[in-house]
């Protein structure tokens, strides 16, 4: 019965979509300069159907209704009663319905909150948005349909990955959508922006708060799922530049340079088909990630199960865009006159665009090339984190440069003053950066130019939030926030590389191992039953030999009884000062558990500092809201 | 006429690479060392699995016109599924010799498997590390190599050998 | 002024915490740049698959008989192909690779140049 009421839903609102355009295109001729109440009446219509949709597989799902293919294939009884829930978005199909939610919400507040704008600008995007959101309808139904019904109804499911059952996973999804699909709508902006003509200041501040909004949830979903990867896959890192992860970041560089170049945009009426490009640009590159991911056509540690006819639907729907945005952005586009303040933060905005396009561009290749040698030459080889790290990293450290000088540009009233205090804090950064050098461990040339750079960036911050301190005035916070959390996440993690302990030996239970700074007793092993899987749990004493620190940790190996699958728990024991990570696993055919140990300072740290970069962008969403 | 040029440049670029996607989704994305084929296998010795004194190495395939190298352990259940092939090889087909390498196993359990089984190997070695399969670009088992006197790789089959690939060594080897 | 002196004390406090040594071996990077052929996206230090053991055997025992990095990298890719190597190599098929994305930057760079030199002429008329 669910299965019908769900596909009768989403048919109903892929006529109402239709509706919307229909009635859209209709109401832009008309000379009246109000939009049409009954389109308003649509789109909460479409947006209440759609979230009735998502519930219905939610209520399948805590059910465990298993005449729906989607719950039985992804769900169990004994599952726990949250995770039946996050279960709904963690699957293909389900998450395609949280594209299409996320899709229609948007769409109507954006109609919403615009009503200052140009009409024939509004129902322009509105158009886009819905052709947008009929292009998944209908992938829904043809080929994922979340409702698809079994007969005869299984009496048990068959679960869920256990190492999704995790709580950063749960909302790790919901985030990162919100940021990758949010960009829909500014997509669709665009779009209405060139085919009205309706532009410029007025077209910055439109979409200005949409940019901001899918900035904060892209960076919180990519910090969310760094975190889930260290405490749940562990190998006690963070960042491994796969697939995944790399098709989450390419948005977020076209976001941030975004983001930046609007407030040009809004100033200046500068560089408003560069701000087109990289509106197009994003949504362009979200669902790009989105078909090299659930296509299988890489290969990545977190896939979704892949399908390739999901891959020629992706292709189809993502090659359509492409040349609509070009072929319409190459009719509309002009020639423009370039209107900076040379002297000013607007060309260090641009110096952000540029090194951000950088980013992209290496990720992108990084990822792309290997498909087009294959494709082409037959060779298969792996593009992995050496190549980016290699590329990345040292342009890095002029970046950070920039984004502590180009804030300041233009509010100095003079050239010497700015230089001397330049000068200033580049000699502590080093003098500082020198210190960890000689007492800490030597590390390479690049790791003490980064060290150097994001100590700059720091002290920089630092000095301008006293300043703010002084002032009393806040507009500058949120930035200087965003920016002082970069300049802190590179030190952390320079740091981390360069004084992490890792060490990877054998040991049979009841024997020690002795290494540098640490003794490591494998007291015991016991057995552990719970809820959904059984566990083998290592009962390991650590002494720190540096100050004689004594502290138990517990890794476990489960078996999970549906799916079948065994997973290896880490032990993490987190101070403020440096993170304890312990994994045990068996050795096949002998009494031998492989132990990987490490010691990773300043883990936590790493984290605050992701957040602080997030903390800054909705800070600066609620001190605007606040100001209006 | 500048704008053009860069027009045509950028719509080639993006028919490109939508053509390289979708070719991409049709070729096999799993990898196998199958491009190991014509390369000639490295220097070995091979220890004898009852006696440390006796050992093969390269040398001694040189002699042989064909030769399957079979990697197999006693607790391998894919090995005992193609071990019937195995030993019709050895029957049937004079021009190839088998040799067996005994991965990460242990000596009795292996000469048991041997003794329930069959023994169709001319040489049996031991691989208790498993560190040789690397020097062969095994990676798991049950893996086979067929070498010529050459000491070329002329096919590599990855898993256990099944009715066709049965067949097509049998025809490779006339 | 006393702000930028009290972070200076906080941060030189919690850097006691470091351990002074460098721990990153050789053998740990070799082991970070090879791929677990079995696994789904790991590489043979983070695996605990038998192949990923199996290998890391292979590499002590090379680095042991005095080989270097490169040597190790090429004899593993000429029985297992560029696949099992993360750090693509420098060589004619990768060229492109390594090349672009420097392209893109010096490209950037251009771009810009132009832009401020276009604003100064027209600031001039």
């Amino acid at each position: 019965m669910l299965s019908n009421i769900g596909t009768s839903l989403v048919g109903l609102v892929l006529i109402l979509s239709f509706l919307i355009i229909y009635t859209a295109t209709i109401d832009i001729n008309t000379p009246t300069q109000v939009v049409k109440k009954s389109i308003y009446k649509l789109s909460l219509f479409q947006t209440t159907f759609t979230i009735l949709i998502f519930f219905t597989l939610i209520i399948g799902f805590i059910n465990s209704d298993f005449s729906l293919m989607n719950v039985y294939e992804n769900s169990h009884t004994t599952k726990p009663f949250f995770y039946k829930i996050a279960g709904t978005w963690g699957n293909h199909e389900g998450s395609l319905l949280l594209w299409v939610n996320i899709l229609v919400i948007f769409s109507y507040l954006f109609l919403l909150f615009n009503n200052t704008h140009d009409k024939k600008y509004r129902l322009y995007t509105l158009i886009v948005q819905n052709i947008l959101i009929l292009g998944f309808l209908f992938f829904l139904l043809l080929n994922s349909n979340p409702f698809n019904s079994i007969y005869p109804i299984p009496l048990e499911g068959l679960g869920l990955n256990p190492i999704l059952q995790d709580p950063a996973l749960a909302i790790h999804p919901p985030l990162l959508y919100v940021g990758f699909v949010g960009c829909s709508i500014y997509f669709s902006a665009a779009m209405a922006s060139l085919l009205s003509g309706y532009g410029g200041k007025l077209f910055a501040r439109s979409i200005k708060t949409w940019v901001k909004i899918s900035w904060c949830f892209q960076t919180l979903g990519i910090i969310v799922g760094s975190v889930w990867a260290y405490y749940e896959l562990g190998w006690g890192g963070f960042w491994f530049w796969d697939p995944v992860e790399n098709a989450s970041l390419l948005p977020w560089f076209a976001i941030t340079a975004l983001m930046h170049s609007l407030i040009v945009l809004e100033k200046r009426n500068t560089l408003y088909f560069w701000v087109i490009i990289l509106c197009l640009t994003t949504f362009i590159l979200s669902v790009t990630g989105t078909f090299l991911v659930r296509s299988g056509i890489l290969n990545s540690v977190h896939t979704f199960a892949s399908d390739p006819s999901r891959g020629i639907y992706i292709l189809s729907f993502l090659s359509l865009m492409i040349f609509s945005a070009l072929i319409i952005f190459l009719i509309k586009y002009k020639k423009e006159t370039y209107n900076f303040n040379l002297n000013s933060r607007e060309i260090f905005i641009l110096a952000n665009n540029w090194f951000m396009v950088f980013f992209l561009a290496t990720v992108l290749i990084g990822m792309l090339y290997p498909i087009f040698l294959d494709v082409l030459t037959n060779i298969k080889i792996s593009v992995g984190p050496p190549f980016f790290n290699i590329i990345i990293i040292p342009l890095v450290v002029p970046f950070m440069f920039l984004m502590a000088v180009g804030p300041k540009i233009g509010w100095i009233k003079s050239q010497n003053k700015i230089f001397f205090k330049i000068s200033l804090l580049i000699l502590n950064a080093v003098i500082i950066n020198l210190f960890i050098f000689y007492f800490f461990g030597k590390y390479s040339f690049l790791s003490n130019l980064i060290f150097i750079a994001a100590i700059f960036l720091i002290l920089h911050s630092i000095l301008d939030i006293e300043k703010i301190i002084f002032n009393k005035n806040k507009t500058e916070l949120p930035r200087i926030i965003s920016h002082l959390g970069f300049g802190l996440l590179v030190l952390f993690i320079g740091i981390n590389h360069q004084f992490s302990i890792e060490e990877d030996f054998n040991l049979k239970v009841g024997e020690i191992k002795k290494t540098n700074n640490y003794v490591i007793n494998f007291e015991n092993i016991k057995v552990k039953e719970s809820k959904n899987y059984k566990a083998i749990v290592g009962n390991f004493k650590l002494t720190n030999l540096k100050n004689n620190l004594v502290q138990n940790l517990e890794p476990e190996i489960r078996i999970y009884a549906n799916p079948e699958t065994l997973t290896y728990e880490a032990a993490i024991k987190t101070k403020i000062s440096s993170d304890l990570y312990l994994t045990m696993s068996n050795v096949s055919r002998s009494d031998y558990y492989n132990i990987k140990f490490q010691n990773k300072p300043f883990m936590i740290w790493i984290w605050i500092s992701g957040l602080m970069i997030a903390l800054g962008g909705f800070m600066q969403l609620i001190l605007k809201k606040n100001e209006d | 006429m500048k704008i053009s040029i860069l027009k045509i440049i950028i719509f080639s670029v993006i028919i490109f690479s939508l053509f390289v996607f979708w070719r991409g989704l049709k070729i096999n994305n799993n990898y196998d060392t199958k491009s190991l084929i014509g390369n000639k296998i490295s220097n070995f010795r091979l220890i004898e699995i009852n006696d440390n004194d006796q050992y093969i190495s390269e040398q001694d395939l040189k002699k042989n016109k064909y030769t399957l190298i079979n990697f197999f352990a006693s607790w391998c259940a894919p090995c005992r599924a193609e071990h019937k092939y195995l030993l019709n090889l050895s029957n049937k087909n004079k021009k190839i010799k088998i040799i067996g390498i005994n991965f990460k196993d242990k000596k009795v359990n292996a000469i048991n498997f041997l003794k329930d089984l069959g023994n169709p190997y001319n040489f049996v070695g031991k691989d208790t590390d498993g560190k040789i399969s690397i020097l062969f670009g095994a990676y798991g088992i049950p893996e086979s190599i067929i070498v010529n006197n050459q000491l070329i790789i002329i096919k590599k089959i990855i898993g256990p050998i099944d009715q066709t690939q049965y067949n097509e060594v049998l025809e490779l080897t006339q | 002024m006393k702000l930028k002196n009290f972070s200076f004390i906080i941060y030189f406090l919690s850097l006691v915490s470091l351990h002074s040594n460098n721990n990153k071996t050789e053998l740990l990077e070799i082991y970070k740049n090879l791929r677990c052929l079995v696994c789904q996206g790991q590489s043979i230090a983070d695996s605990n698959s038998d192949f990923a053991v199996t290998l890391k055997l292979v590499v002590q025992d090379q680095i042991n008989t005095g080989k270097t990095k490169d040597e190790i990298y090429s004899f593993l890719i000429s029985k297992y192909g560029e696949w099992i190597v993360y750090q693509p190599t420098f060589s004619k098929n990768n060229l492109l690779l390594w090349a672009l994305p420097y392209l893109v930057f010096i490209f950037g760079g251009l771009v810009i140049y132009i832009i401020v030199r276009k604003t100064k002429r027209n600031k001039v008329n």
